[in-house]
């Protein structure tokens, strides 16, 4: 009989920041560029080089540190982590481990079973390595430090999930509210965004906590997913075998769709922190934090509930449009020219989304501008083409961004209201159609349906509905 | 008639700026200097000499074009071997940085350089500074100009024996414990350790990063006040530089020390001082006395403290700042090795000596998870007690006067036999890295062997004008010494001679 287990897991999530220079140097963290050329004497490690810290790092951890319900240690320190290794020019990163400058916050998830807090331990700052590049025709290595001194906020959470679903939930929170704030794209596929996943099993009930294993190379939230419940599998089957788990840091290989050991914990260094003598202490005021708290932008929450105050939407649009922090920008562009914002909503949320699915595309990806959204709205407002043929133009914005008036006077879709053309037309289909004629004469409204939808074939959609239906009902009439 | 290498870096500064000695002539004049004893002295680990004359022509020109208007500017000097110059060898007197040519200048020496420095070459010096003989040079030990039989102390040795020697009219030097202070004593030459944050560390390859300052080697206060008022300045680039308004130290030059309240510590006068190095400094005290100075003895307390406090700090920083030498980016790297971790280990056995690979030891040991609190910590705590002790101190004193060095210069080879006694050498300089605090060895006479004694001012934190005012008072009182070496090497060469023109000022 197997018993019952619980999962318990923490995360240690890297976010690379979106400065736009290093954290101790001037050099670009412009991603991509040939190796070695966003470099300079201090972040390859040259001899006498110093350190200077860029503010905006600051700025970016205090705000990811107040959005997640932080404590703030106004008296912070750097410190370094010493280990020798290539692609960290100095053989030291310099990061904070003995006054971070977050600690002891928390943010709020839902998944199915419900909502949860989930606490941080602590978010610290520190600086990215650089690249090792592995050639194995010629049997060396070489080094990129284009990365070395990326500034990074590492978010340390405790060990409060217990699912795959809630560190998903987790870490797509996290990624909201980073993106919210701006602080980073939180790309996975990029490495803008990393989780090491800290994960033990435990009997159910049981107050003690496992042996944990660490869990690195997770670039996708399916990833993530897959290595959890893996790895949970894998220390349930170990123990069921009356084996042990050992402490150790292991590689997740999510084509192989299994994890292997990289060093256990006899093999972990010592790393020797101590204050970083070139850096001087970051001493951050009441005043800093207000001035940083007064500069955050609209969190989730507070948008969620803006939308339906302000716009009058409905929780579901509401939800769905804040749920991406680049949908919520595109609507609310598009309603700041045209107004309108179910209307708006509703382009974003059917057939934007529609099209998104049939193109197997990312929501981030929605690259048109919200100029010709606004555009085709206001058309459709103004009778300049109608509902029909407003989705086939959406279709052109969506796949070119093009421009809506010029689409449709390029293909001559613009909306007949001419009486005088529209009178010859329905002529026309009614002497086809004397059936017609005669049925609603016999009292079969049916049949002036039937006209008026021959009619709108027959001009292709873009005759005004309005006029139709009322020449019709006057022809029949007759 | 007066040789070139008789003046001061000031006085030829003034007489270049007269027109009446070209920047080639003072740059040939060191040159020929440094041909004639190099090969005893060996104060210079790469001798700058294609590009001197070139470098003299320059600064001649932007003198003469009214560009340069600093009072040393064509002034040849000398800078020591830890301080990064674009395009030249710069090493540490160490085997693993033998090929290292940085591609970056040091502020300190930039903003000479843009003062008009001619720069002779880069001097020798302890392997990263971690020595008091210059012994641990992996490039030959420096010898004393006074008696070449003897150290001429460290780290800086190579910097003040080649002031001393007439090899440089001046030079740059850093300070961790003493480095500056300690070999200037030995050489009889004035140097200065400014308070911590003076001058900018950016391109001073570090030791101990929160204890090294670059200062001025020079034969004189005035030179040394001039040089430092050229260094001096904050530095965004170095994050521990600190933002000052009073650097014009050259105006605290006056022979007037009436009212200034000197304190002696007694606790520097036990057990261990030389004692004829003990009456020169009280000697010196005497003539500050008889100017007008109000000098008593006082208890500082701490200072058996400040030795280790000092090798646990420094070399916990040492053993973090020195991994970076390690084969893979530049430097030495070994030839032959299987791995990544073989490649590592045989480059840094091979390229560090054995004073570097001990303070590395020491400080890797300090800093380990279950030694950290007994010892790195503690020593920070023991380092703001005698910040305090110091404070305390500079309540009632202006300057504290004492010996920079409890003997004259030893013999080659006697120091490193017993690093510990050398480490207690250190004594009376390293308490005032530890306090951050300005510090100055001044020359004060000679033992009966012919060796120099140097006499230490310390100040409190910025207040390099005190100790400059003392140290000017007393220098006032008495005249430059040159080495006989030095004497009659300049003397046998009386082509260089400079013939006083009319108008000339008067030496």
């Amino acid at each position: 009989m197997s018993r019952q287990y619980e999962t318990v897991i923490g995360l240690e999530v890297h976010v690379e920041l979106a400065t736009k220079t290093k954290i101790f140097c001037g050099c670009s963290t412009e991603f991509g560029g040939a190796p070695n050329t966003h470099t300079c004497p201090v972040c390859t490690g040259m001899p006498g080089s110093l350190p200077v810290l860029n503010r905006q790092v600051v700025e970016y951890a205090l705000a990811v540190g107040l959005a997640t319900n932080c404590n703030i240690h106004q008296y912070c320190k750097f410190d370094r982590k010493n280990y020798f290794y290539p692609d960290n020019p100095q053989n030291y990163q310099i990061s904070q481990l003995y006054l971070p400058i977050c600690h002891d916050g928390w943010v709020e998830i839902e998944t199915e079973t419900g909502k949860k807090k989930i606490h941080i331990h602590e978010i610290h700052m520190e600086e990215d390595a650089g690249k090792l590049v592995h050639d194995e025709w010629e049997d060396c290595s070489l080094v990129d430090y284009n990365r070395s001194g990326v500034p990074l906020i590492e978010i340390v959470s405790e060990p409060d999930m217990r699912s795959a679903d809630e560190v998903i939930a987790y870490l797509e929170k996290l990624r909201l509210i980073i993106q919210y704030l701006g602080a980073s794209d939180c790309k996975l596929q990029e490495g803008s965004m990393r989780a090491d996943v800290n994960l033990s099993v435990r009997p159910a009930g049981s107050k003690e906590l496992g042996t944990r294993t660490e869990m690195k190379n997770l670039n996708s939230f399916k990833a993530i997913a897959r290595a959890v419940e893996g790895e949970k599998n894998r220390q349930i089957e170990l123990l069921e075998d009356g084996k042990r788990v050992i402490q150790e840091t292991r590689r997740w290989d999510d084509n192989k769709e299994s994890s292997h050991a990289m060093r256990s914990k006899e093999d972990a260094q010592d790393y020797r922190y101590f204050p970083d003598p070139d850096l001087v202490p970051v001493v951050i005021d009441d005043e800093w934090i207000a001035r940083v708290k007064a500069r955050q932008p609209e969190l989730r929450t507070e948008k969620l509930e803006r939308y339906q105050r302000e716009y009058q939407l409905p929780l579901y649009d509401a939800e769905i449009l804040t749920g991406s922090k680049h949908l919520a920008d595109l609507f609310e562009e598009t309603v700041a020219l045209c107004g309108k914002p179910k209307e708006v909503s509703n382009w974003l949320m059917t057939d934007a989304m529609r099209l998104l699915k049939e193109h197997e595309k990312e929501l981030e990806e929605l690259s048109f501008s919200p100029a010709n959204l606004a555009k085709l709205i206001r058309m459709v407002d103004g009778n300049v083409i109608n509902r029909t043929v407003a989705k086939g133009v959406f279709e052109a914005i969506f796949a070119e961004d093009r421009d809506p008036e010029q689409y449709v006077d390029e293909k001559g879709l613009r909306v007949v209201s001419d009486e005088g053309a529209l009178k010859e037309v329905i002529e026309e289909i009614l002497q086809k159609n004397p059936q017609s004629v005669e049925d609603y004469k016999a009292g079969k409204q049916k049949a002036m349906g039937f006209v008026v939808g021959q009619t709108m074939r027959a001009m292709k959609g873009k005759a005004d509905p309005a006029v139709v239906n009322k020449l019709v009902r006057e022809l029949l009439s007759r | 008639m007066k040789n070139i290498l008789d003046l001061t870096a000031m006085e030829l500064g003034r007489r270049i700026k007269k027109r009446e000695i070209g920047v080639a002539e003072a740059a040939r004049a060191s040159l020929a200097q440094m041909e004639a004893l190099e090969p005893t002295l060996n104060c210079y680990v790469t001798i700058n000499e294609k590009l001197v004359l070139k470098q003299a022509e320059k600064v001649q020109s932007r003198i003469d074009s009214g560009e340069l208007d600093s009072p040393l500017a064509g002034v040849p000097a000398a800078v020591k071997d830890n301080l990064c110059l674009e395009g030249l060898p710069t090493t540490c007197s160490s085997r693993i940085l033998e090929n290292f040519v940085p591609t970056y200048t040091a502020e300190a020496v930039q903003r000479l350089l843009d003062a008009g420095m001619v720069v002779l070459g880069k001097t020798n010096m302890d392997e990263f500074a971690m020595g008091s003989t210059t012994e641990t040079s992996a490039f030959g030990v420096t010898r004393n100009p006074w008696n070449p039989d003897h150290v001429p102390g460290g780290s800086s040795g190579g910097s003040c024996a080649a002031v001393a020697a007439g090899e440089c009219f001046y030079a740059l030097g850093s300070d961790t414990g003493g480095s500056i202070r300690q070999p200037s004593s030995l050489c009889g030459v004035t140097g200065i350790k400014p308070t911590y944050g003076t001058v900018s560390r950016y391109g001073l390859i570090a030791y101990g990063s929160s204890l090294d300052q670059i200062g001025p080697v020079g034969r004189n206060v005035e030179d040394c006040a001039a040089v430092l008022e050229m260094i001096a300045s904050y530095d965004k680039k170095d994050s521990t530089s600190v933002s000052r308004k009073d650097c014009d130290f050259t105006r605290a030059l006056v022979d007037d020390v009436r009212g200034m309240k000197i304190g002696i510590p007694r606790d520097y006068f036990g057990e261990g001082l030389d004692d004829e190095v003990r009456a020169a400094v009280l000697k010196a005290a005497e003539v500050l006395r008889d100017k007008g100075a109000l000098v008593e003895e006082f208890d500082l307390s701490l200072v058996e403290y400040a030795i280790p406090a000092y090798y646990v700090i420094a070399s916990a920083e040492a053993s973090s700042n020195l991994s970076r030498f390690d084969g893979v980016k530049y430097g030495f790297r070994a030839k032959e090795y299987e791995g990544l971790h073989s490649m590592y280990k045989r480059s840094r056995s091979q390229g560090f000596g054995p004073e570097v690979k001990r303070r590395i030891m020491l400080g890797s040991f300090v800093l380990s998870s279950g030694y950290y609190d007994a010892y790195y910590l503690k020593a920070l705590r023991t380092k703001a007690l005698i910040k305090k002790a110091f404070d305390k101190a500079f309540e009632r004193y202006d300057v504290i006067l004492g010996p920079t060095a409890p003997s004259t210069a030893p013999k080659l080879g006697e120091s490193l036999k017993d690093p510990l006694k050398m480490y207690l050498g250190d004594i009376y300089t390293i308490s005032v890295n530890l306090a951050g605090l300005p510090g100055m060895s001044v020359p004060c006479g000679r033992d009966r062997k012919g060796l120099p004694i140097g006499l230490q001012l310390i100040g409190d934190c910025f207040k390099e004008k005190n100790i400059l005012r003392a140290g000017y008072a007393f220098e006032c009182s008495r005249s430059y010494e040159m080495p006989k070496m030095a004497q009659e090497s300049a003397a046998g060469r009386m082509t260089d001679n400079v013939t006083e023109k009319g108008g000339g000022a008067g030496i």
